[in-house]
């Protein structure tokens, strides 16, 4: 190899300047989540805890959704937030390369960084030549404080807005939701579990009190899209 | 804080992070292609998908289709979706949405 192997240190530090504009997103959705969870009842502390530890918007954007204290579905929430995530699992196994050198309990500590962005970032580098579990880290650990602290944030200045229904906040999970779906968009490919799922939720939903629409439509919708990818799979080689 | 957020958050931390683990430890034996990589691929974006179809519908038990003339998430849908085409841009799109419906509950009788 031409270029030496850059010292761990130095490959932290070009995580984070590399995950700086990332960092900007992922806080400004970070307040609005802050802001809807003050409306949903959460104190500082629960919002603290919760973005430090379960580290995961998407699913906690549905955890958000089933919150009502008082009457918390602690098992739905659970497992909805489950669902969500087992997607982490594929992405930790693509990860294994760069961890191999190390203990295996620090290389299970560093999977505390894996979501969608930090993934996305470090298998980039993986594909350029580069890519190292400390710059993993590097921009696990901006995500970290910039998801915690602009939750916080939120939390905080939410308790500022006296009437959310009245500057159409109340919509604003649903906003972030699709949002977050067109972003998923990778092709032709995603229209089969997408429909399939939207179609299940529509009628658990229309029977069934609480959030179950969301795990029902979740797992018909995605085996509904891998059967469809078996099926275009065995087409084309036919 | 009461003991059951102290639970869920609890419960939801330790599967979210069992999952980030046991996919460095089982790194081995999951499939990277087939049936069940395709499957897993898929269920973000059908969780996602059907989480927001009922909302943006406006469905729930007792309440069917078109039972509300232009729901406040049929607007923000419109709206989102419009804005993420063009920009895409996660934030701006959201906060369009709720733009849109902001302004749509100004209307006199709206």
């Amino acid at each position: 190899m031409d270029r030496p192997v850059s010292s761990a240190r130095s490959q932290f530090w070009l995580g984070v300047t590399l995950f700086l504009p990332v960092a900007i997103s992922i806080a400004s959705y970070g307040v609005v989540w802050g802001v809807l969870a003050g409306q949903k009842g959460l104190g500082v502390l629960e919002v603290l805890l919760m973005s430090g530890l379960v580290f995961a918007g998407a699913s906690q954007f549905v955890a958000l959704d089933s919150w009502t204290p008082g009457s918390l579905p602690v098992i739905a929430i659970v497992v909805a937030t489950g669902i969500v995530n087992l997607r982490m699992l594929l992405m930790s196994a693509t990860l294994r390369p760069l961890v191999s050198h190390l203990s295996l309990p620090r290389a299970l500590g560093a999977m505390f960084f894996v979501s969608d962005e930090q993934w996305a970032m470090t298998m980039a580098e993986m594909r350029k030549g580069g890519g190292s579990v400390a710059f993993l880290c590097g921009t696990g650990v901006l995500s970290w404080f910039a998801w915690t602290a602009s939750t916080l944030l939120g939390r905080v200045l939410g308790a500022f807005i006296d009437d959310p229904v009245k500057y159409g906040l109340d919509v604003a999970f649903t906003a972030t939701f699709i949002a977050l779906l067109l972003g998923m968009w990778k092709g032709r490919g995603d229209v089969v579990p997408w429909l399939v799922g939207a179609l299940a939720a529509l009628v658990t939903a229309s029977y069934l009190e609480g959030k179950w629409y969301i795990i029902v439509g979740g797992i018909v919708g995605s085996l509904a899209g891998a059967l469809a990818d078996q099926w275009r799979i065995k087409r084309d080689v036919a | 804080m009461s003991l059951e957020a102290l639970l869920t958050i609890l419960g939801m931390a330790a599967v979210t992070y069992a999952i980030r683990a046991a996919g460095l430890l089982l790194a081995n034996r999951l499939p990277a292609q087939g049936f069940v990589a395709n499957w897993m691929k898929h269920v973000p974006g059908a969780v996602l998908a059907a989480l927001v179809a009922p909302a943006v519908l406006a469905v729930a038990p007792g309440r069917s289709l078109g039972a509300a003339f232009l729901p406040a998430e049929t607007v923000a849908a419109v709206a989102v979706t419009l804005i993420y085409v063009a920009s895409r841009n996660l934030f701006a799109a959201m906060a369009g949405g709720v733009v849109a419906v902001y302004l749509m509950r100004l209307w006199p009788g709206a």
